[in-house]
């Protein structure tokens, strides 16, 4: 596989999912699922005026990104990153519809300023002093192989540090009977070019034909299918396991994304 | 990096359909800016609309796409022959081998909008005739076209609002130098919609004039809606000396504001830096600088100033806008034919409306069109949360 890169941490939230290390401990076996509201963090690295204005789903990437780049020890300021969501936020798009369908048609500045796709992007830039290249995509339920892809492309091609974060969450009604997202969910990796001391796996990526890969666990295949970032839990089964092996991801009506995971030492 | 060629280009806008048409307006300094009278907008604004869009439906297999953004991308595909291009190339590569990379910064949001005045007026719900998926979310256009040309490698859409179609230049480059791809569609298409209309209105970043990019009294941008597209492979051997190539990408965050560029422009300046890095060239290799340019006051003075601090005060450059308006995650693609045409014309684009450059900037801004051979160009694109890319385009011979 010509695309590679080493995973050097992780950081995940979802329903019942806090951090990676409960994330693991329920992928390999070692703990039952249990579902439960994602719980989202305050995302303390914002300044006070910029945090009151953050939605659901800046807090969800903002909390993935720090957990991932706290395990792999980047340097944030000069960390690249690909961020990858299915939508976005969407109770800030609610409310922008419903504004523009009334009367008057007055919408808040913040909230038009909030709506653009890569407004997480731009708060952990600000939170981070990144100001390092950053990526912002859309493939909807493709959304987290088309986000590993250019992660992946960048680590090989670039030959420095990708943090990837795909996340998405809910719509409010009426567009979540449209878009039925039921909750947040969000994964983040940090991939290197090179093993270092914090690297828990080599992954490779590359195109397949083959059916994607599906939980017999009922309750998992539930959350995988959920949502377009937790796509990304048959690779993570394989980092959480530690037991390396092939996944195939969800990609495209007319692809498929194989990963082959090679646990580090 | 590896130059890249620009194997056809195409682009529709207020000035024009397809490249002739827009090489035209150039050439004739004319802008396609006009009075506000889009959908039920009342807000006193110019925008730069393309007439007939809604004229035409989508293919009939590919009807559950049909909003106005997708029916831009569809006229915008169908100039120059550029569609049928496509399709030479996904039979020199193969389908598999071939991406689609566009930029966007709404998609098809107006058909939400739309809808959102159609709810059930006792349960709230949207009308059944909306779907969600093939016109409001951001991957619809790339979805829309991929489905169109039927290519079957790797799609995705850019959202990183007005930085958007130039960044996939970026993505397509590295995953063809990666041996992901062998070729790739690349683009933006942005259409009018009341959440940009509206939401720039409520920032007071619109103005009510055409917009007048580096002008003393500008006072705001232009909304304008664009499809442009670019089919990229490698370099062959053999080339004719008017081919354009890609020779250099820079991408840089400012970490400075979600809405207000960097009072210095140093995430502007950046990204040049990183362009010129990767093409190997110095700031004097640089002919001519397709700004940005967005004539709001804030806009205009960073760059200005990250433009100086690097090319120094001698450099031709000029914004575009003032003809196109800003077609948002369209400029980019825009820009870069525009940057093409610009190469292989001997055409430097004076900026339109401009009537007095305001005398704090200190870049060499061009008011009157200037026709002279130029080798290399470098385009302009920042947006909302502080994303920037500058691409830098060259004649092969």
């Amino acid at each position: 596989m010509k695309l590679s890169a080493y995973v050097g941490g992780l950081g995940i939230l979802g329903p019942g999912l806090a951090n990676w290390p409960e994330a693991a401990a329920v992928l390999s076996g070692q703990r039952d699922y249990r579902p439960a509201a994602t719980v989202l963090p305050t995302p303390t690295i914002l300044p006070a005026a910029e945090r009151r204005r953050t939605g659901r789903v800046v807090k969800l990437a903002l909390g993935i990104a720090l957990e991932a780049t706290s395990q792999a020890g980047e340097d944030l300021a000069a960390l690249a990153s690909v961020f990858s969501s299915s939508g976005a936020d969407g109770h800030n798009c609610h409310e922008l519809c419903q504004a523009l369908s009334l009367a008057g048609r007055e919408i808040s500045p913040t909230r038009f300023s909030n709506s653009v796709h890569n407004a997480a992007a731009g708060y952990w830039s600000i939170g981070t002093g990144a100001m390092a290249e950053s990526n912002v995509l859309c493939a909807f339920d493709a959304s987290f192989a088309a986000g590993l892809l250019e992660a992946l492309s960048q680590v090989a091609v670039d030959q420095r540090p990708v943090l990837l974060v795909a996340y998405d969450s809910e719509y409010p009604q009426p567009l979540h009977a449209k878009r039925p997202i039921p909750d947040a969910f969000g994964v983040a990796l940090v991939l290197t070019p090179q093993k270092r001391s914090s690297s828990l796996a080599r992954v490779g990526a590359a195109l397949s034909d083959l059916k994607c890969d599906r939980f017999s666990d009922p309750v998992l295949e539930a959350l995988r299918s959920a949502f377009p970032a937790a796509r990304s839990l048959p690779l993570l089964r394989l980092l959480a396991t530690r037991n390396g092996g092939r996944a195939i991801l969800d990609y495209l009506d007319v692809s498929r994304v194989e990963v082959q995971v090679e646990p580090c030492a | 990096m590896n130059p890249l060629l620009l194997k056809n280009f195409t682009a529709t806008s207020c000035i024009g359909n397809g490249s002739a048409a827009t090489l035209k307006s150039l050439l004739d300094h004319r802008s396609g800016l006009a009075r506000c009278e889009f959908e039920t907008v009342d807000i006193d604004t110019h925008i730069g609309e393309v007439a007939g869009v809604d004229d035409d439906r989508l293919p009939e297999n590919l009807r559950r796409f049909e909003c106005r953004n997708n029916r831009l991308a569809e006229l915008g595909l169908r100039q120059d022959g550029f569609f049928e291009a496509v399709q030479q190339a996904a039979e020199r590569w193969g389908r598999r081998r071939m991406g689609v990379f566009l930029g966007t910064s709404t998609a098809g949001i107006l058909q939400t909008e739309l809808a959102y005045r159609e709810r059930d007026p006792i349960s709230g719900a949207l009308p059944s005739s909306f779907e969600y998926a093939p016109t409001h979310n951001s991957f619809s256009v790339a979805d829309y076209i991929r489905q169109r040309c039927r290519l079957e490698g790797p799609a995705v859409a850019v959202s990183c609002a007005c930085a958007s179609s130039a960044k996939v230049f970026g993505s397509a480059r590295r995953m063809i130098e990666a041996g992901l791809i062998d070729a790739a569609l690349v683009g933006g298409v942005d259409s009018l919609c009341l959440t940009t209309l509206y939401g720039f209105h409520s920032l007071q970043l619109s103005s009510p004039l055409p917009c007048r990019p580096f002008d003393v009294a500008r006072d705001g941008i232009s909304i304008g809606e664009a499809a442009a597209f670019a089919l990229i492979e490698r370099v062959p051997e053999n080339l004719d000396g008017d081919s354009v190539l890609l020779l250099g990408i820079g991408e840089s965050s400012d970490a400075y504001h979600m809405s207000a560029p960097h009072p210095e422009g140093l995430g502007a300046r950046r990204a040049m830096q990183a362009a010129l890095a990767t093409a190997a060239l110095e700031p004097g290799d640089i002919d001519y600088v397709n700004l940005h340019g967005t004539g709001t006051p804030s806009n205009d003075r960073s760059e200005s100033q990250a433009v100086t601090s690097l090319f120094g005060p001698t450099t031709p450059c000029s914004s575009t806008k003032g003809a196109t308006g800003h077609t948002l995650g369209a400029a980019g693609a825009l820009e870069a034919v525009i940057s093409a045409l610009a190469l292989q014309n001997g055409l430097m684009p004076g900026g339109v409306h401009t009537s007095k450059i305001d005398p704090t900037l200190t870049a060499h801004y061009i008011r009157d069109n200037r026709r002279a051979p130029i080798t290399r160009v470098l385009s302009n694109s920042f947006g909302f949360g502080g994303t920037n890319c500058s691409l830098i385009f060259g004649l092969a011979g």
